[in-house]
Formats: C-alpha cells, sequence, structure tokens
C-alpha cells in the first residue's frame, strides 16, 4: 500500500518533466507566433533536409563503427577473470567521468593542423593531413563518445549467457564458427539492439561535437535545433517542428530496431530459459 | 493512530514555520528597496582584482540593494523576458535586440530629466538607428568588428589589409570566419556595398552568394574558439570583436589587429528598462549612476570594451585611451554600421541562406519526405518478413 503511495511521486515526476514537455514541443510544432494552427513550420523544416540526411548517415556511420569496435571487445571481455573484467569494465567508463565538452576539446588539439598527430606525422615525414572541419573527425568524435554505450549492453548480455548452452553447443560437435553464429550471436542480439539504440539516438541528435570537430560547416539537427533557440532568429515554433520530426524518425528507427529483438520470445517458446 | 499525531503535529509545526520566516522575509523586503539588474556576464566591475565593485558602490551612494544576474546571448534575454517569468528593472541589450523589444512594445520610455549624467554620453552616440527617437535606451559600451592577422602568416602591410583579404585564395584554409548568420553575412555586405539591415531579399542572395565563394578558402565557421585557434598559429585571419584584441595580442605577440576603413559593423549594448520592471525609478537612479564617469571608466577597465563617453576616457590610462583599436579615427567610425532588427520572415530566411552557405547545398522538401517515406516502409518490410518467418517456424 504505502509503496503504491510513493509510486504517484514518480507518477507525478513523469508528468511534469516528460509529458507536459512533450505536448509543449506538440503544440508549438503546430503554432505560429500568434498561436494560431499552421503547418507552415514544417514546410520550413522541409528546407533543412539536407542536414537532416547528414545527420542520420553520419550518426548511422558512427553506430557502425562502434558496434564493429565494441563487439569484439565486449566479447573479449566477457571470456577474462571476473576480477579483471570489473577492472576493464571501469576503465571504459573512465573518460565518461569526464566532462563531454572537455573530452570533445581535447580531441580538437590533436587533430589540428598544428596538432599532436599531425606534429607526430611531420617527424616521420609525412605531410600534413587535415583531420579536423571534416565530417571524418565528427564521425571520430562520436563514436568515441559514445563507444561505451555500445560496448556495455552487449557485455552484459553476453556476460548474462549460460556456458552450458555453449558448451552444449560444442558436445554436438558445432565449431567455433557455428557456436558463436548460431548460439552466442543470437542469443546476444538484445544487448546488441540496446546498443545500436543507445548510440544511434544521441548521435543523430549531438550539437557541440559539429561545432568543435567539423569546423562549423557539417551542420547536425541538433545545430539547427540549438540555432533556433539560441541564434539571432529565435524562433520556438520551427526549432520545435524540428525536434518533432527528429523524434518521429528516432521513433521509428527504434520500431524497425524493436523487430530484431525477438530472441527472448523464441527462447520462451523453445523452452530454453 | 499516535503515528498519525506525530505527523500532524510535524506538518502543522512546518508549515507555521514556512509561514513565519515567508513574513519576516516579506517584512525585511519592505524596508530596502531591492532592484534586479540583469547583464552580460563579465560585464561589469565586480571588485576582483583590486578593482571598484560598481554594485556595492550603488547601495553605498543610494541605499538601493541591486540583484545582480547575467546572460549569455541577446536571444536568452529575449526568451526570459517575453515568457515574463522573472521581473528586471534594468537589462542591457544589444543594438538590433533593443530595436526588437522597441517595436514588440517591451520597453518603458525613459525619464531623462531623472538621468541628469546622460549629458556624458557623446553626441555620435544618440539617436542611432536602433533607437531612432532616443527615448527608451542609454548606451553602456560599444564595440567595432575588425580583423585578426597572424604577421607571420600574412604578407600584406596592415594598411593593406581590409575585407577583401578574406576572400584571398593565397590564404585558402587559414582563414576563420563567424559563427553566426547576421555577423558573417555583415562581412560581405561592407564588402560589395549594401546595407547591413537591408530589406530586400534579393540583395542577401548576392551576400549569400558572396559567401558561397569563400566558403572553400574557410578553415572553419566558430566564435569563442578564434583565441585557441589565433593564438596558436592554426589559422592566419579570423574577423571578430575589437574588445577582446587586448586578451588576443596578449597571448600571442605576432597577432595584429585591422579595423578596415571601408566600413565595419559598429554594435552598441545600452541600457533600457522592461515594461513590467517593478522599481522603475530606482532603475533610473542606477542609469544614472553608471552614466558617472568615474563609474563608467571603472567599468570601462574591467571589460575592455569602449565606453561612449568621453569624460569616462579622460580617465582612462592614456595608453589604452589613445589605443586605436579601442578609440580608432573618426573616418573608421563614420563609416561603421549598427544593426537594427529584421523581420521574422526575413530572419528565417537569412537562416536557411546561412545553413545552405556551410552545408553547400540546397535543402529539399521532397528529399525529407523520402527519408521518412524510406524509414517506415523499411519498418513495415522488417515487419512484414518477421510475421512470415515466425509462421514458417
Amino acid at each position: 500500500m504505502k509503496i503504491k503511495n510513493f509510486s504517484i511521486v514518480y507518477i507525478l515526476w513523469m508528468l511534469i518533466f516528460t509529458i507536459i514537455p512533450m505536448a509543449l514541443i506538440f503544440i508549438f510544432a503546430f503554432t505560429d507566433k500568434s498561436g494560431e494552427f499552421t503547418l507552415e513550420n514544417f514546410f520550413y523544416v522541409g528546407r533543412y533536409s539536407n542536414v537532416f540526411l547528414r545527420s542520420i548517415g553520419l550518426g548511422a556511420i558512427s553506430t557502425i563503427v562502434c558496434l564493429i569496435l565494441g563487439y569484439p571487445l565486449a566479447y573479449i571481455i566477457s571470456k577474462i577473470s571476473v576480477d579483471k573484467q570489473n577492472i576493464v569494465i571501469m576503465l571504459i567508463m573512465l573518460p565518461m567521468w569526464i566532462n563531454f565538452l572537455l573530452r570533445t576539446y581535447a580531441w580538437m588539439t590533436i587533430l589540428e593542423n598544428n596538432g599532436l598527430l599531425n606534429r607526430f606525422l611531420s617527424i616521420l615525414g609525412v605531410a600534413p593531413i587535415s583531420f579536423i572541419n571534416t565530417s571524418g573527425a565528427v564521425v571520430l568524435g562520436m563514436v568515441y563518445n559514445f563507444l561505451p554505450y555500445m560496448i556495455l549492453p552487449i557485455y552484459s548480455a553476453i556476460a548474462k549467457i549460460d556456458k552450458r548452452i555453449v558448451e552444449a553447443a560444442q558436445d554436438l560437435g558445432a565449431g567455433k564458427c557455428n557456436v558463436f553464429l548460431k548460439v552466442l550471436l543470437p542469443l546476444s542480439l538484445p544487448g546488441v539492439i540496446s546498443g545500436i539504440t543507445m548510440v544511434f539516438v544521441p548521435a543523430v541528435s549531438t550539437f557541440i561535437i559539429s561545432k568543435m570537430l567539423g569546423g562549423g560547416a557539417n551542420i547536425l539537427i541538433g545545430d539547427l535545433i540549438e540555432m533556433q533557440f539560441l541564434g539571432s532568429t529565435y524562433n520556438p515554433h520551427l526549432g520545435s517542428a524540428i525536434s518533432f520530426v527528429l523524434m518521429i524518425l528516432i521513433f521509428i528507427s527504434i520500431g524497425i530496431m524493436n523487430q530484431f529483438d525477438d530472441s527472448d520470445e523464441d527462447l520462451d517458446e523453445v523452452g530454453c530459459k | 493512530m499516535k503515528k498519525k499525531l506525530f505527523f500532524f503535529i510535524f506538518i502543522f509545526f512546518l508549515s507555521f514555520i514556512v509561514v513565519f520566516s515567508f513574513i519576516l522575509y516579506k517584512n525585511s523586503q519592505k524596508s530596502k528597496i531591492t532592484i534586479n539588474v540583469y547583464n552580460w556576464g563579465e560585464y561589469i566591475s565586480d571588485g576582483s582584482n583590486g578593482a571598484l565593485n560598481v554594485n556595492e558602490e550603488f547601495t553605498k551612494r543610494t541605499g538601493i540593494y541591486v540583484n545582480y544576474s547575467t546572460f549569455q546571448s541577446n536571444e536568452s534575454l529575449f526568451a526570459k523576458i517575453q515568457n515574463g517569468g522573472a521581473k528586471y528593472d534594468v537589462i542591457i541589450p544589444s543594438d538590433y535586440m533593443i530595436s526588437k523589444m522597441i517595436k514588440m512594445d517591451m520597453l518603458k520610455k525613459l525619464d531623462f530629466e531623472k538621468i541628469p549624467n546622460y549629458s556624458h554620453i557623446d553626441e555620435s552616440f544618440r539617436s542611432l538607428e536602433y533607437d531612432p527617437t532616443n527615448e527608451y535606451s542609454v548606451p553602456y559600451t560599444w564595440g567595432l568588428v575588425g580583423i585578426f592577422y597572424n604577421k607571420k602568416l600574412v604578407d600584406e602591410e596592415e594598411k593593406n589589409i581590409n575585407w577583401n583579404i578574406l576572400w584571398n585564395k593565397k590564404y585558402s584554409g587559414k582563414i576563420l570566419m563567424f559563427d553566426n548568420p547576421r555577423d558573417a553575412f555583415a562581412i560581405s555586405q561592407i564588402r560589395i556595398g549594401i546595407s547591413l539591415n537591408s530589406s530586400k531579399k534579393s540583395e542577401w542572395l548576392k551576400a549569400a552568394n558572396d559567401l558561397k565563394q569563400q566558403k572553400p578558402l574557410v578553415q572553419a565557421y566558430v566564435m569563442d574558439q578564434i583565441f585557441d585557434k589565433m593564438s596558436n598559429g592554426e589559422a592566419a585571419l579570423a574577423p571578430y570583436y575589437n574588445g577582446d584584441a587586448a586578451t588576443l595580442l596578449e597571448r600571442n605577440k605576432d597577432i595584429g589587429f585591422v579595423i578596415p576603413k571601408e566600413g565595419t559593423n559598429k554594435f552598441v549594448d545600452a541600457m533600457c528598462i522592461p515594461k513590467n520592471a517593478e522599481h522603475p525609478v530606482e532603475a533610473l537612479a542606477y542609469i544614472n549612476f553608471m552614466c558617472d564617469p568615474k563609474i563608467a571608466a571603472e567599468n570601462i577597465k574591467y571589460i575592455g570594451y569602449s565606453s561612449p563617453e568621453s569624460a569616462a576616457k579622460s580617465q582612462l590610462d592614456p595608453k589604452v585611451a589613445n589605443n586605436k583599436i579601442c578609440y580608432p579615427d573618426d573616418q573608421v567610425l563614420k563609416n561603421a554600421q549598427v544593426f537594427t532588427a529584421l523581420p521574422d520572415e526575413l530572419n528565417a530566411f537569412i537562416d536557411s541562406l546561412w545553413v545552405n552557405i556551410k552545408t553547400g547545398e540546397e535543402g529539399n522538401p521532397f528529399a525529407l519526405i523520402a527519408v521518412l517515406i524510406g524509414f517506415i516502409l523499411l519498418y513495415l518490410i522488417v515487419f512484414l518478413l518477421k510475421k512470415k518467418k515466425n509462421k514458417t517456424v
């Protein structure tokens, strides 16, 4: 009874800080300055389609890179002894304790034309390569910042897998390749799915990385929204409309991802769990 | 039962304490008046490093307390005043924002009889374009946009440097530009001779084309990052505000600063009183106090921007007062233009031009619709495939 009463606090919290802001975005997106209903904002959003395409593209690339880098690492971590596992996991989390802005700023000094990397290359006799102010640098920034969000869920999914299942597969004559493809991969899929969601969503809507590493020319949706609220135009209606379209896109992509996430149900049916 | 009783007593006491302290607080408020001042960050002499604490001095002189808070951009100030969430008595926005707020009837007309120190404000800072009738604002500081250049990387002599150098192919990849549309367009507009406050879309398009041609030469579009990028030699040329020249010139001896004679953008930050101010009379006293040449000089010493008062200028270190960066020749000033507010619709148009310049491509509404439809189709395909698979299982 008491616990039930206590949950009201959370419901209230949700109402004030989740439902009402969402409703406000919705209202702002469909109204103009005088508060009347309009679809004009969405017409203006169309002007920025290139920014949407770029954001989705760069977000997808960094998600794939994170997956390629993160999955093997998560697998390796799950194979080492438990004591070491904790240390490695802490090391992965460690950069997350440092402020996001500072981490990105550090990359700026590394990638600049006079930066650490190019100085090192000039010692080797390689002509300076411009790393900074390219979309590659933006992807690098996203991968660096969001990689832990990929590794951790995959790791916990793999760590949860019952070793006996793997042993059973081996007993039945499955090779290493088959064990991985037919047993480990499907069972770790939920982790992969939540990893992809956790990287893709913030990567698409990030804004400061593109400003610091992309030289301002690699505008992403986040920058565009920031421009509407803090820029010289100050147009919260357009800003909300952009957020709204972004929300729909993310909503659909999560929907797509969830369709893959059926391994749990299958297992229940087969009776493995 | 006992527990409940205890609980009620506890609640009763708690509310009693709250009400009592609130009454005490209200009473203490009555005896002293506090005005709310809203200014840019780092934009007043605050008593650090032995400087005068201007707000404390005001309280000492008048007995009026100051509740001082700061903002980061004109837009955040505007949003706060418009939402009506907070009531301020004195605000210090920039030129174009003042003109916008005048148009939207958000500012109070000032009673200049209560601001005798207004006489110290130089003639050239009265009735500027943003407040043409000179009824709503009293200038606080001003500044100009100029070009920072690295003497080691730029061959041209100082007198030959003008806005065209930012379009010079020789410095490709070494040029920084403003990362906000109004400032960036202003440079191109001065270069090709268009008014900064033009209301013709065709003229803005012309400037946009000019900026598009410059884009391949630009290393990055930045704001505060120019401090880092210029001082470590990453970039050779960058337009920025003269008030920050002292900081940057100190960091790297090779850096010079030029204000092109052909014209530039002059910005003025001025004190205003919002319509909903609770203590307008005390606010006038504060504005008058800030115009006192002694106080103005103290503030200018701390801020580093220029003062609109000659009397305050004469109290500064002659090195600063005769510094051509902060107080350039009349000829430079004569060609300088001030921003005024543009219609919302034009602002939105400029924003989209700006994004197109930076991304190098035109937006196409159909592309966005195609993306949305593509996403939905993908969802349906995956959904159907899964259904099929489940059936076969």
